[in-house]
């Protein structure tokens, strides 16, 4: 089991390492001037080039990678011979000119939102997905098990901005329920923030517990119909504890894979339900650093949310290894 | 081109080794699953070579190798007088035409894609032989050879029973008239009263064709209902070879003895009263497999050297080898060999089959030099005496 | 199949008529038809039958595993004085487990692969009665070494998939065992395991049956381990019971052809070597589309004897023709005796 966690682990950092190198490539061998991102409109090319300096844009390219990748580690320091060094703390992801801010700052304003956002949706679609899939597939065949499927369709294949949309117009223009979203963090007024957060938490739930529902009434299916579930009825245990404790058990692993990823893929922010409601998020943070060009920014943001997709594998792998003891000895 | 001994298969010393990696951050081979070590023995023309033994005995990875659909690791394989081992794939398609297999589970056998006439003519396809009269009629009439019906030619796999599954199997195996055919427990999957048929049927092949068999299986009635010798593996090693009757009525191998002596017989007068040689424990890894005589942990007759010596395959008698420096003809008493049971009286007049010539008495195993008659200082007894209600 | 001098008691498991039939896409399974039954406390009762026989399905009938919203179950099975089809689900989850007990063919899919083999022991007590962790573990590590378990104290948690085929099939022996039941039903307990393995587990579950004084129905295909174990034995075919019979008259004087073909037409290595096999000719019914008539009867050779062609259209009883000798065929009695000594006579003999 050891072996197989550290296994694990090397395997991420390695991963990590070239995921830098490839975010790195990606974005300064890009065709077009970084320098010239720098600055808006009114740019005189004495500051494209002054700005080239600052950043380093002039140097070697794997000088600039190492510095980089330095800059991770222990921080850099952007222009330190000129009068006004820019200090970039670590881990130095970045330095947004147009912001004039730290990236890693920036993000780290932003994360919260985002990481409210996932959570709350991630329980949300996991209880409700997992239990109408339950429900589906002890009812299989029969009118609940089709109503369930079919709504879940329909949820499926609504756009999220449909959805968030049509409920925004409904139950905050129409119906007055809850105010305009104005995100707080839950610590400094806990009502607003659920006012705020229910609505999107709604949203994103639909989408995926569609998916989720399909699965886990997939999985289900199969399992109950596999020998050691017949010895548990035999043994005389309960129905539910046979259904969730045999059946579902057993098939754990894909639902458990696809949750990973998808929690992880919402932590690197929804950009579009995150821009319906307002929400200051990793998203929209995302999508105004692409809608100005502010390379650093971008370059930042992918870069952690690449970690979080990383990390979360690495998570669900050993997740494997709890669920199924076959597994530790792979 | 068959050799002056009529031999079609003659297998040499052969062995198969699976590698084992390691649980580590790098997988390195730390073992080796010693699938077969070490394994010598012929079947000769149009004769039916059984082999049996029970699961981890290697009997299913020597069928796949003998064929070389699992590479072995060394020894020699010669079919019909060609030495097969170190050909290359496409060098061995030839011999695919004089060696087929049977496999035995008639529902993964097939592709259940394609029909039944594609399947069965699929040979005459590959190896690029244009039948008198055309692919169809000649499988049409394989199939009706078989017991099938020739008009289910467009047939697929899945709207057949187990039983006719298996006849395909058997058809598409015959098609090109090959010397040898592998027989991987070809009725195991079977119903009972299915089995005989398909037993019959492939006995009246072999008279019709002159095929030669070799005959892997668990089942030992099965296996004698079909061989016409009998060879008994047990982890990945022959223990004793002999003519079919020699092995059901007068075994010299302790494991031999104690197979026999598990199987169920179908007379409750026999059954009931019956003692039976327990073997104790589990089978021992193959990966680590005992040193000296691998069965050793399980014999009830285990002594020293049984532990520092791996005993050869003897020719104790013409036509019968024996792995075991002890072999034994009669058991100690209140064990019973086939042999022994037939003895007794059932109700129902049962014939007693001749010895078989040539088989070894216990007054010839007396005449063996010292060191082949069991020490009368034991090592701790590996075996219980069951008796059934 | 009360024992003769005992005044008549109820039988500890009687089954009237047990009929179940699953509704499918290409029609109604009749998997069980008519199935009457009974035995003694204590006897062993092998049911013999082929795939498709409906012997699984009776077993799990009585188990109450028979999923009530699928298929239809009529009859009646009166264990002990209760009857069972009309038992409400939790009094039947009860039974399970606690009263009756079933262990199954493949002991590795039958074991579930991520819980321990100890907690899946303990689990199977505390569903019956409450007892602490550690008295659970306890009972269960005592009877693991019951069952011939070495080193039970490792064993008891590890995993199934790092035990073999033997020491599974005991794990599942000893979890069917221990709320000590009073009915044992072993479905093909033996079949995916070696014959030495094999002789083993019989062993052992006959002597525990003798130990704690089990009842035990033995479901096989396999006619050595019938002799072996079973007290008594019901053959079925195509869902229904074609002969019944105490073991040794059953061996010694089969009246329905199918039992008969059966025994002549497997390999044996006690006796002498047929030149030939004599099968059963064609296949196994489908449970959808069976015969009018006998079931048995496209596969009989015997079925031109009867009179007016009742075997093709008249479905036989089961009835009585010698002491506790239950048969259901259309021939008279005394051309079944004639025609089932002549042929073991030739089987015997040796053609």
């Amino acid at each position: 089991m050891a072996a197989y966690i550290i296994r694990r682990v090397i395997l991420m950092v390695a991963l990590l390492f070239v995921l830098t190198a490839a975010v790195f490539a990606l974005f300064t061998i890009l065709p077009g001037d970084p320098a010239r991102l720098t600055c808006g409109k009114a740019c005189s090319p004495q500051t494209i080039e002054a700005n080239r300096h600052r950043l380093g844009y002039d140097q070697p390219i794997l000088t600039q990678y190492e510095e980089f990748l330095s800059g991770l580690v222990v921080g850099r320091t952007y222009s330190a011979d000129s009068p006004q060094p820019i200090v970039c703390n670590a881990p130095c992801l970045g330095y947004s000119f147009t912001r004039h801010e730290q990236v890693l700052t920036l993000i780290a304003a932003a994360a919260p939102t985002t990481f409210w956002l996932a959570i709350g949706a991630f329980i949300l679609w996991i209880t409700t997905g997992i239990s109408l899939g339950i429900f589906a597939a002890l009812n299989h065949g029969r009118w609940p098990d089709r109503l369930v499927m079919g709504i879940s369709l329909v949820g499926y294949s609504l756009p999220s901005f449909f959805i968030g949309l049509v409920l925004i117009f409904f139950v905050i223009l129409k119906l007055s329920w809850l105010p305009f979203p104005s995100y707080v963090s839950p610590f400094d007024n806990p009502f607003q923030f659920l006012q705020t957060m229910i609505l999107p938490w709604i949203v994103l739930a639909i989408l995926n517990t569609a998916f989720y529902m399909r699965l886990t009434r997939n999985q289900v299916l199969e399992t109950l119909n596999e020998d050691y579930v017949r010895t548990a009825r035999a043994k005389g245990l309960p129905e539910g504890t046979v259904v969730v404790k045999h059946a579902l058990r057993a098939g754990l692993t894909p639902l458990v894979t696809a949750a990973g990823m998808d929690l992880a893929y919402l932590l690197g922010g929804a950009i579009i339900t995150e821009t319906i409601f307002s929400l200051p998020g990793l998203g929209a943070l995302a999508l105004s650093s692409v809608l100005e060009s502010d390379l650093p920014l971008i370059t930042g943001i992918t870069l952690v949310t690449s970690t979080i997709v990383i990390v979360a594998n690495l998570a669900v792998d050993l997740l494997y290894a709890v669920i199924d003891p076959r597994v530790r000895l792979a | 081109m068959t050799t002056e001994t009529g031999e079609i298969l003659r297998v040499s010393d052969l062995r198969t080794y699976f590698p084992v990696r390691s649980h580590g951050l790098i997988r390195r081979v730390i073992g080796q699953v010693k699938a077969v070590d070490g394994v010598s023995f012929w079947v000769g023309s149009a004769e039916t070579l059984g082999l049996v033994g029970e699961s981890g005995s290697g009997k299913t990875t020597v069928a796949r190798s003998v064929l070389m659909l699992v590479r072995p690791t060394s020894g020699q394989i010669v079919i019909d007088g060609q030495e097969i081992t170190h050909l290359s794939p496409k060098a061995l398609m030839p011999m695919r035409r004089k060696a087929q297999m049977i496999f035995q589970d008639p529902y993964n056998a097939l592709n259940p894609r394609h029909t039944v006439g594609g399947i069965i003519g699929a040979p005459y396809r590959i190896q690029g032989i244009e039948p008198p009269g055309g692919v169809r009629a000649a499988v049409q009439a394989l199939m009706e050879r078989v017991g099938l019906n020739p008009e289910h030619y467009n047939r697929y796999p899945n709207e057949f029973s187990g039983g006719q599954r298996q006849r395909i199997g058997i058809a598409r195996a015959v098609a090109l008239r090959p010397k040898l055919i592998v027989c991987d427990e070809p009725v195991s999957a079977l119903d009972v009263s299915i089995q005989a048929q398909i037993i019959n049927l492939l006995r009246d092949l072999q008279q019709e064709f002159g095929l030669s068999y070799l005959f892997v299986a668990h089942d030992l009635a099965v296996v004698r209902q079909i061989s016409h010798r009998v060879a008994v593996m047990y982890l990945g090693h022959l223990m004793e070879m002999a003519p079919r009757e020699t092995i059901y009525t007068a075994p010299l191998h302790p494991y031999t003895h104690s197979l026999l002596s598990a199987v169920p017989i179908p007379d409750p007068k026999l059954q009931k009263g019956r003692s039976r040689i327990m073997l104790e424990g589990d089978l021992p890894s193959p990966i680590d497999p005992p040193s000296g005589c691998v069965f050793r942990t399980r014999c009830f007759q285990a002594q020293e050297r049984c532990s520092v010596e791996v005993p050869p395959l003897i020719e104790l008698a013409p036509g019968h080898h024996v792995a075991c420096h002890f072999p034994v003809a009669t058991l100690p008493a209140g064990m019973w060999t086939a042999r022994a049971m037939l003895e007794a009286e059932p109700d129902v007049p049962v014939h007693r089959p001749q010895p078989a010539s040539g088989q070894v008495s216990s007054a010839q195993l007396d005449r063996l030099p010292a060191d082949g008659r069991p020490d009368s200082t034991r090592l701790r007894p590996k075996v219980r005496v069951g008796r059934s209600r | 199949m009360t024992t003769p001098g005992r005044p008549a008691e109820q039988p500890f498991l009687e089954i009237k008529d047990l009929a179940v039939a699953f509704p499918t896409e290409d029609g109604l399974v009749r998997a069980v038809e008519g199935v009457s039954l009974s035995i003694e406390r204590g006897r062993t009762l092998a049911i013999v039958g082929e795939s498709g026989s409906g012997k699984s399905v009776t077993a799990q009938a009585i188990m109450g595993l028979i999923d009530r919203k699928i298929a239809t179950v009529t009859g009646e099975i009166w264990l002990d004085g209760q009857e069972l089809i009309g038992l409400p689900a939790d009094d039947l989850q009860a039974l399970r487990g606690g009263k009756v007990a079933m262990i199954f063919q493949d002991p590795m899919s039958s074991l579930h692969p991520f819980y321990r083999v100890g907690d899946q022991i303990t689990e199977a007590i505390k569903a019956h009665r409450s007892i602490g962790a550690k008295a659970a573990r306890a009972r269960a590590l005592e009877m693991l070494r019951r069952v011939g378990i070495p080193a039970a104290e490792r064993r008891i948690d590890d995993y199934p998939h790092q035990l073999s085929g033997g020491m599974r099939q005991r794990v599942m022996i000893a979890m069917a065992l221990i709320n000590a039941p009073e009915l044992l039903i072993a479905d093909e307990p033996t079949t995916a395991l070696d014959v030495t393995v094999q002789a083993q587990i019989l062993e052992l579950i006959t002597s525990l049956q003798g130990e704690f004084g089990i009842t035990v129905i033995m479901i096989t295909h396999d006619l050595g381990i019938v002799a072996d174990v079973a007290d008594d034995v019901a053959v079925m075919y195509g869902g229904r019971i074609v002969e019944v019979a105490p073991t040794g008259v059953l061996y010694a004087q089969p009246e329905m052809p199918y039992t008969l073909g059966l025994l002549s037409s497997i390999p044996r290595v006690d006796r002498e070597l047929s030149k030939r096999l004599e099968p059963i000719p064609g296949n196994p019914p489908s449970p959808i589309h069976l015969p009018l008539g006998c079931v048995f009867q496209p596969r009989c050779t015997y079925w031109d004897r009867v009179a007016g062609g009742a075997c093709l259209s008249v479905r036989p009883d089961l009835l009585a023709t010698g002491a506790g000798h239950l048969v259901r065929c259309h021939l008279p009695a005394e051309e079944r005796r004639q025609i089932s000594q002549g042929v073991l006579n030739v089987v015997a003999g040796g053609s």
